[in-house]
Order: structure tokens, then C-alpha cells, then sequence
């Protein structure tokens, strides 16, 4: 069978919708358009029965009760209902808030937004593989601590945090436990409980449903609260406002439940198709570092830096491949990716890096042709690097004085 | 983002890649830009006796947009006097390309990287006093 190009191979960023979820959304859009939130008429009452049933996929796959999922329009409305919700309604417990420095910019900004309201906040380092040491985070919390926030596993680099010890850490000082779980639910098996998690993140778009609609968990047992960010219908509790877009949630309800019953399965060949992957490329090419955890990372993620060859340069070559890259030059700040220089990683080797993020489609042929091409493309490159030149004539590249500092 | 039909050309097809002796008195060798800011240029010129450009080679690491900047410079100052060479100017590198705001720092270096190659083989030709005071 003849490859379809340009190969998607950039599953973080988001993904397809299913052919099954779709199916089920379709409906309703046409036929069941009811709003959820009109109880005194059957296009309604359907509406909300299906959403109901939804909530249900949806905490089951977290280990969750329907009644403690809150949809929202994704996950950059769920992190900041979370983080400002709770903050502010407990502000009279205290003003401190603990994050990481590899966070996604959906918390960090909100983090931010918060500091100027007059909270103070801790951005934690993480390790050279990416993560965080509890130790350090029960050294940085204090009594005035109200919430930590560490998400489960890493956007760019996959590493997965170890939320469980996290978790002790956190309910062992009474604080409350916020995690950005967008990039590993559905992907690792994740539970509420098990962690002790108060407020999880989720959106539908990174396990095969659609854009556009995502969830908060808010957890019952202690009750959670927080205040609305939105004001309006009362809609979820009060807790988000705004009429429920009902298709994207039955669709993002069907989604988990996929995920749930082929989790195992699919995680077990998305890692196996990754591992060729990556050491094929080592193989072939010298100089290839990974980053990130090896050991504890979401199966389909695999961020490697080619020495050397600059990574939106190499994007460039790889025009049939969609993936991402760490380089300043991807984004308008020029500055290279933070959570690679949270690492520890220096500018160089961070210009050089490149994502890619293997899913549910990814197929045996595209990792080949995806080896083939990367192996051809950052050779090419190197033959026109002075960098890598210098390299095998023995110079160090440290001892060059660059004419540049940005 | 989206690319100039010029800047993949020059990307695909990219001119005078390579390298000269740069011990040869002949050859000015020009290195700008910087690993940790993602972007070095390494521009040679070779130069007749007459200050006329014959021949140039370069070798990048950076993004497409500055592998294109170099490519069309190489193309551009062969046949030049190193008189002329040194007056070409980043805009016209990023007009000729069609370089967004974000992508002016690869002409700047281009730019930069021919004064460089010139300065190094005035360097190379300059009276023996100088070139020891240089060292």
C-alpha cells in the first residue's frame, strides 16, 4: 500500500478524531440537537441523558464519578478554573501555590496571573530526566500552601511525574493536588484515588475526540471548591456557565471509553513502534541524544536532539513528516524551549531538538519511511554544518569566542 | 510557518555548499552567529589578486531561512570586488527572499558573514606588521 504524505507523527500536539467517535457524535448535531439544560421538553431530556452518560465514560476512565467531572471548552478553561478557582476560594487558608518549571504555558500563565493578584508562587526545578523530585517539593511546602500543581506527564518530552509520592506529599499538609492530565490520560492508566488527586485536567482532543471540549474533575469526597470564572446559567454546578456543547461531549464520553477498554493494548505497540524508532535513528546517526526520561514516559513520545543540525532547518527537510521541534526558530520569541533548558540542556543541543509523537494511526510503514528519511535528511545537513565540520576536525566547539549572544 | 518559494529553492538546491582551504592566502574565511542562538554561518570567498571574487562556498546551521540567506549570497558576490561585496545590505538579502520580521537576524548574519570573510583575508594580505598585531 502506497504511503499517505505528509505522515502525521505529532500526536501531542493533538489528534484525530476516532471513526467511532464521530459516528456517535453525529446525531447529535441534527436529530437530538436538544439543549441540556431544557428540562421541561424531550430534546432536552435526551440531551442531558447522553451527557450524563458521558460524565460516566469520562470519570471511568480516571476512576472518577460522573457527579465530579465539570465540562468545559478544553483544557486551558479546565487548568484555569482549577488554579484560579481554587486559589481564590481559598484564599483564607493561605497564599502559596507550588508548580513546576515544565508545566504547560496554560498553568505557568495562570500561575503568573495569580502572582499579580498577590499569591506567591514556587516553580519547582525538575531532575536532568525531567522529573520532579518529591523531597524537594515537601521542602517547599508550608502552612500557607493551598494547591500544588504538577501535571502528569510532560507535553514535550513525555516524562511522566511520580504523582502518587506527589500526592502523599501534598494531602500529608492538607494542601489540595491540581494535575494537568491531558497528555497521559488515555494513554497510561491514571486514577484519581490512587494519586489523590483533587483536581484533574482533561481535554478531548488528545485521546481521539474532538477540539473544542474538555473536563475538570473537581473531586466530592472531601468536597472541592472553587469559584466560577464564569458567570451565567449555572450550568455544571455552577461551577461553568455556558450552554453545554453536547455533541463534543458525547463524543469526548465515547473517546474514553475507548481508551479504557484498548488502553493496555495500543500503549504496548505505540511503545514498541517508538522503540524502533528511536533506536534506529541512534543507530544510524552518531551524535543523537534523547531527552527526557527513558524509563518513565508516555509510550508514544520520543524527543531526540541531532547534534549539530538545527531543528527548524531539519523540520524543513522532513516536509513529509509532521513533527515539532525545541528550536527557537519553531516559535516568534527565539528563545529555545523551556522545558528543554529546565533540563538542563544546553541552547545548542536544545536548537537541535525534535519531537515526534507516535498514536493510534501510526503504522509499521510510516515509522519506516519516517527512520529512512530522518537518517537521509540529518546527514544531508550535517555535510553542510560548519558545526558538525569543526566537530570531526577536532575543534571544540566551546573554545570558539561566537561572534553572536543572540 | 510558510516559506518563500526563493528561500526552499535555495534550501533544496542549495549553492556553493562546501569549503576552501582556509590556510590558503587566497581564501577569507567568515564565521558568525552563534550554536546556543541556533543560527552559524561559515562563509569563504576566494579572491584574485585583482580584489575580484572568484568563487565562494558556505556551510550553515540554522533554520531554512538561513541556509537560503547564505546560499543567495555566495551566488550574489561571485564576480564582485570585495569593494562591492562589502556594500550589500541585510534588506536586499531579505527582500530578494521575502523574509518575514522573524527571519531578518538570518540576512543580518549573511550580511555579517561577508563582511567577516573580508575582513579575515585583508587579514591574510595586509603588511606582515599588521597580521602580527592581528594574531
Amino acid at each position: 500500500m502506497a504511503l499517505k504524505l505528509p505522515i502525521f507523527m505529532d500526536y501531542h500536539s493533538t489528534t484525530p478524531v476516532d471513526p467511532r467517535v464521530l459516528e456517535t457524535m453525529l446525531p447529535y448535531f441534527t436529530t437530538h440537537f436538544g439543549n441540556a439544560a431544557s428540562r421541561n421538553h424531550a430534546f432536552g431530556w435526551t440531551a442531558e441523558k447522553v451527557v450524563d452518560d458521558a460524565r460516566e465514560q469520562v470519570g471511568q476512565l480516571i476512576g472518577a464519578s460522573g457527579k465530579e467531572i465539570v465540562f468545559t471548552s478544553g483544557a486551558t478553561e479546565s487548568n484555569n478554573l482549577a488554579l484560579k478557582g481554587a486559589a481564590h476560594f481559598y484564599k483564607d487558608r493561605g497564599n502559596h501555590i507550588i508548580t513546576t518549571q515544565i508545566e504547560h504555558k496554560a498553568v505557568l500563565d495562570t500561575c503568573k496571573r495569580l502572582e499579580l493578584e498577590g499569591f506567591e508562587v514556587t516553580y519547582l526545578p525538575v531532575e536532568s530526566d525531567g522529573r520532579l523530585r518529591p523531597e524537594l517539593l515537601a521542602q517547599a511546602m508550608t502552612d500557607r500552601t493551598i494547591l500544588v500543581s504538577v501535571m502528569l506527564a510532560n507535553n514535550e518530552i513525555g516524562t511522566i511525574q511520580p504523582l502518587k509520592e506527589i500526592g502523599q506529599i501534598v494531602k500529608a499538609r492538607g494542601a489540595l493536588l491540581h494535575t494537568d492530565a491531558v497528555q497521559g490520560v488515555g494513554k497510561i492508566p491514571f486514577d484519581v484515588n490512587d494519586v489523590q488527586a483533587d483536581l484533574v485536567s482533561l481535554t478531548a482532543h488528545k485521546l481521539y475526540g474532538p477540539k473544542g471540549v474538555g473536563a475538570l474533575y473537581v473531586r466530592r469526597k472531601p468536597r472541592i471548591r472553587l469559584e466560577a470564572q464564569m458567570d451565567g446559567g449555572g450550568h455544571e454546578r455552577g461551577l461553568r456557565s455556558g450552554t453545554l456543547n453536547v455533541p463534543g461531549i458525547v463524543g469526548f464520553g465515547k473517546a474514553c471509553e475507548i481508551a479504557k477498554q484498548e488502553m493496555a493494548q495500543e500503549s504496548e505497540r505505540i511503545a514498541r513502534q517508538r522503540d524502533r524508532l528511536e533506536s534506529a535513528l541512534m543507530q544510524a546517526l552518531p551524535h543523537v541524544f534523547r531527552n527526557g526520561s527513558v524509563q518513565h514516559r508516555l509510550p508514544g513520545n520520543a524527543n531526540l536532539s541531532f547534534a549539530y543540525v538545527e531543528g527548524e532547518g531539519l523540520l524543513m527537510a522532513l516536509k513529509d513528516v509532521a513533527v515539532s521541534s525545541g528550536s527557537a526558530c519553531t516559535s516568534a520569541s527565539l528563545e529555545p524551549s523551556y522545558v528543554l533548558r529546565a533540563l538542563g540542556i544546553g541552547e545548542e543541543l536544545a536548537h537541535t531538538s525534535i519531537r515526534f509523537g507516535l498514536g493510534r494511526f501510526t503504522t509499521d510503514e510510516e515509522v519506516d519511511f519516517v527512520i529512512k528519511l530522518t537518517v537521509d535528511k540529518v546527514s544531508r545537513l550535517r555535510e553542510m554544518s560548519p558545526l558538525w565540520e569543526m566537530v570531526q576536525e577536532g575543534v571544540d566547539l566551546k573554545s570558539i569566542e561566537w561572534t553572536a549572544a543572540h | 510557518m510558510a516559506y518563500s518559494n526563493k528561500v526552499i529553492d535555495h534550501y533544496e538546491n542549495p549553492r556553493n555548499v562546501g569549503s576552501f582551504d582556509k590556510n590558503d592566502p587566497d581564501v577569507g574565511t567568515g564565521l558568525v552567529g552563534a550554536p546556543a542562538c541556533g543560527d552559524v554561518m561559515k562563509l569563504q570567498l576566494k579572491i584574485g589578486d585583482d580584489g575580484v571574487i572568484q568563487d565562494a562556498r558556505f556551510k550553515t546551521f540554522g533554520c531554512g531561512s538561513a541556509i537560503a540567506s547564505s546560499s543567495l549570497v555566495t551566488e550574489w558576490v561571485k564576480g564582485m570586488s570585495i569593494e562591492d561585496a562589502e556594500k550589500i545590505q541585510n534588506s536586499s538579502i531579505a527582500d530578494e527572499l521575502n523574509l518575514p520580521p522573524v527571519k531578518i537576524h538570518c540576512s543580518v548574519l549573511a550580511e555579517d558573514a561577508i563582511k567577516a570573510a573580508i575582513a579575515d583575508y585583508r587579514r591574510k594580505k595586509g603588511p606582515a606588521s599588521e597580521t602580527e598585531k592581528a594574531s
